[in-house]
């Protein structure tokens, strides 16, 4: 990337990635709980607790909330710099954004390896 | 201070009133996808988490959810929800696969933009019909 000019934010390069890598990881979670949708042939209570009694299963949620929640990182602060002009508004909303993203990580966890 | 010299422009007609645009399909689709993405983020994560919560605290929760998720109501959110993830899906992919140069000219991105549009469309009715 030649002839780079200090422009008071970075070029988007990483997020546009970020944006991508993320997006596959969740297509692929999708994949697999639609595969183990269609093999179990439905569901009751034993078998969803039986997955998520699996360690791999749920790192493997964890890993698809990771995803989400830097996907929509991305997602959300674009949306809020093409409509929110003012300043001090946008900077207000993207903090509660990200406020609500890292309470929403700490859920999940909550949620994965909590006490039941 | 500034780096780069930019041209003078001539003043344009700038006219944005977005309800007499007519907007060619693959910008619907786009503006779709920016809208199912801020509805799954609004609406989406939360209520999925709460959802996991409940379902995965006892048996007699998640009882209680399948219950819950017995109201037309309910179902209503489950349907435009399901909606929001798919057309996201399936506009994303047609994204990647045009970051990757597949589909790049003009017919080729209408006919996916048409594809990923009724698809997201069939699918939900397919999920819709199934709830009721």
């Amino acid at each position: 990337m030649p002839n780079r000019a200090v422009v008071g934010a970075h070029y988007g390069w990483r997020d546009w990635l970020v944006q991508r890598v993320t997006a596959v990881l969740m297509g692929l979670y999708t994949l697999l709980v639609l595969g183990l949708l269609l093999w179990f042939g439905g569901l009751d209570f034993a078998a969803w607790k039986g997955a998520f009694g699996n360690e791999a299963f749920r790192i493997g949620t964890f890993v698809f909330m990771a995803a989400l929640l830097w996907h929509a990182w991305v997602g959300v602060r674009n949306i809020l710099m093409d409509y929110v002009k003012p300043v001090i508004v946008r900077l207000a909303l993207q903090m509660l954004v990200i406020g609500a993203l890292v309470g929403y990580a700490g859920w999940t966890i909550q949620i994965l390896w909590g006490p039941r | 201070m500034a780096a780069v010299d930019r041209p003078v422009m001539k003043p344009r007609p700038v006219y944005l009133n977005l309800f007499a645009i007519r907007m060619p399909l693959p910008a619907v689709v786009s503006i779709l996808h920016r809208a199912s993405g801020a509805l799954l983020f609004l609406v989406g994560i939360p209520l999925v988490l709460c959802t996991l919560q409940r379902a995965l605290a006892s048996q007699e929760s998640w009882a209680e959810m399948r219950q819950l998720f017995q109201s037309p109501l309910a179902k209503l959110i489950t349907v435009v929800l399901a909606w929001a993830f798919i057309h996201h899906l399936f506009a994303g992919i047609r994204h990647v696969l045009m970051d990757v140069h597949v589909g790049v000219d003009l017919a080729s991105a209408r006919r996916s933009a048409a594809v990923a549009l009724v698809l997201a469309v069939v699918v939900t009715l397919a999920i819709a019909v199934r709830l009721w």
